[in-house]
């Protein structure tokens, strides 16, 4: 009867957004009057796994196996059908990321469960069973009842902020009958940024557009960036135009993200760029147009020329994080 | 080899989003639909690069939705594509549209079923990996690059602070976005072919819906912009640190 949820690990450490996940879990279990379990595949370090219980997991479900390694949907969601099985679980939880979004629509049409992907907000039982979601890229939001006896939601990374607690996890391995078709998938290849903050989890973003002229003045949202711990992002022209990769557009046709902190620098405001972007919790933008439509959407302003704005911006973050 | 992609008709990107019936239904009132860029640009244009180039035989594009579909799946008719299927039937829940197109894919049998990675309306970005999950094949989500040869599907794909390259037997589903193919403009030749071009409409099979939207919000307004001196960026810091609280 316990919520389920699937936690993500890289290099045995749990992710942040796996433990806003565990704990996004716990509370929807607290109003089910029951308790969660995640569920970690691979390489996950033991003490990490009863460190998930500092977040409200009771017990930690764990499967190893040497090909879990690589990612693979259909072995991944049979872990989470065993797992529910066992658990007898009515709720199941998972991130609305990459992994999330393959493994929770196999499971959900497996179970014939009613799926809610990309939610923002706890369900309201009050009503039924009915969990807040983004919809129209960000340009509005939708209330999704689910009808189904089994419930999947996929919870949007960085919407609550993770507050670490007691308790620690009772950790059970789980042994799944795995066949040859669930590693059908092969990883030929893998090319990862080192070092970088990953777009779609980073906390403080700085973001460029045709603003900036071109790519050679990137370097000063670089500096930025990195004096402020944060991810860079672009917009649409700016990728098109091979500026910056394309995993660095946010918009309607790009990611969509929410940060705490976006600062738009030089990017004049489209209603597909904000569509992206307005689930920041606080919008800086940076422009020398005082016509711009993204100071209508923004908390803060800044009238001026991004090349002398920004590095006088990081000269403060510097003398700030310097007290 | 036979390829079906997934479409689906979503509003325009510059629409002003509204609703109706106090909020309860979104208001298609002015709105013009377009088919999903990701279906569009990359599922449907790579469908037809693949045929071109001999790999694969037929390409079929699906759609579930009432008879206000067709001037979408008509417009996508006109990019290419053998022949439209649209299964007669509206829904918002990702459950009975994934169960509809894979209803009719198992009467056909498809080596290759593309889709976008997500639909630009309601983002679920489910439909595909169901889809997958229902025909009991494989699944690859967030391509940037799709080749297939000898039974073989060698895709490039998204993955958290990266990319890597996956390789897999067909049959596949793969979720399509930017730098699978480059956007085509239909031609001439293509609208007037599309014209008469099947459009096969199915009656839907029985599915229960599992989820329903029973309400819409708009984001909360901004309380208004609060301007700060280009020459005091201290000022912003403070103001990031001690009122927004964010660094």
């Amino acid at each position: 009867m316990s919520v389920l949820v699937l936690v993500e690990h890289s290099g045995g450490v749990f992710k942040k957004k796996s433990l806003e996940a565990v704990q996004y879990a716990a509370n929807i279990a607290k109003g089910l009057g029951t308790t969660v379990t995640a569920v970690a595949v691979g390489d996950a370090d033991n003490a990490n796994m009863q460190g998930l219980g500092q977040y409200g997991a009771t017990k930690v479900l764990h499967t190893t196996d040497t090909r879990l390694n690589e990612f693979n949907s259909r072995a991944y969601t049979k872990v989470m059908l065993a797992a529910a099985q066992k658990e007898g679980a009515k709720v199941i939880v998972g991130l609305h990321d990459t992994v999330g979004k393959a493994v929770t629509p196999r499971l959900a049409a497996r179970l014939k469960a009613g799926l809610v992907a990309g939610a923002v907000s706890y369900p309201d039982l009050s009503k039924g069973f009915v969990v807040k979601k983004n919809v129209f890229s960000g340009k509005a939001f939708a209330f999704v009842n689910v009808t189904s006896d089994v419930k999947v939601i996929t919870l949007m990374p960085n919407t609550f902020a993770v507050v670490k607690g007691e308790g620690s996890a009772t950790v059970e391995n789980l042994d799944v009958a795995f066949e040859d078709k669930d590693f059908s998938v092969k990883v030929v290849e893998t090319s990862k940024a080192s070092g970088s903050v990953p777009l779609s989890e980073a906390e403080l973003v700085v973001s460029g557009g045709r603003g900036l002229k071109g790519p050679e003045n990137w370097y000063v949202l670089e500096a930025l960036a990195k004096e402020l711990g944060a991810a860079l992002a672009c917009s649409r022209p700016v990728a098109d135009s091979h500026w910056r990769p394309h995993n660095e557009h946010v918009g309607q046709t790009g990611g969509t993200i929410r940060p705490n902190l976006y600062i738009a620098v030089g990017i004049s405001g489209a209603i597909q760029h904000l569509a992206g972007v307005n689930g920041s919790k606080t919008i800086v933008v940076i422009n020398k147009d005082p016509e711009a439509p993204f100071f209508k959407a923004a908390d803060y302003g800044v009238l001026g020329d991004a090349m002398e704005v920004v590095p006088r911006l990081t000269e403060a973050v510097k003398k700030f994080k310097g007290n | 080899m036979k390829i079906l992609v997934c479409i689906c008709p979503v509003p325009d990107t510059t629409t002003k989003i509204a609703f109706a019936d106090n909020n309860t239904h979104f208001s298609t009132q002015g709105v013009t639909f377009i088919i999903n860029p990701y279906d569009e640009w990359y599922g449907i244009v790579r469908a037809l690069e693949l045929k071109e180039a001999g790999v694969a035989t037929d390409v079929h594009l699906i759609t579930v939705g009432k008879a206000d579909a067709e001037p979408v799946i008509r417009k996508a008719l006109a990019l290419g594509g053998d022949e439209a299927i649209r299964i007669d039937t509206d829904s918002n829940d990702t459950y009975a549209v994934a169960a509809q197109i894979a209803e009719y894919a198992k009467t056909v049998g498809y080596d290759l079923v593309l889709c976008g990675k997500e639909s630009i309306d309601y983002n679920n970005g489910s439909v595909g990996a169901m889809v997958a999950e229902l025909l009991d094949m494989n699944y690859i989500g967030f391509a940037s690059k799709i080749d297939v040869a000898g039974g073989v599907a060698t895709v490039k794909r998204e993955i958290e602070g990266g990319e890597e390259t996956d390789s897999c037997n067909l049959p596949v589903v793969i979720s399509c976005q930017k730098g699978v193919a480059e956007a085509r403009i239909p031609n001439m030749r293509g609208i007037m072919a599309a014209r008469t071009k099947p459009l096969k409409v199915v009656p839907p099979a029985a599915i229960d819906t599992l989820s329903s939207i029973v309400a819409y919000e708009l984001p909360p307004a901004k309380q208004g912009v609060k301007m700060v001196p280009a020459e005091n960026m201290d000022e912003l810091v403070r103001l990031l640190h001690e009122e927004a609280k964010v660094i």
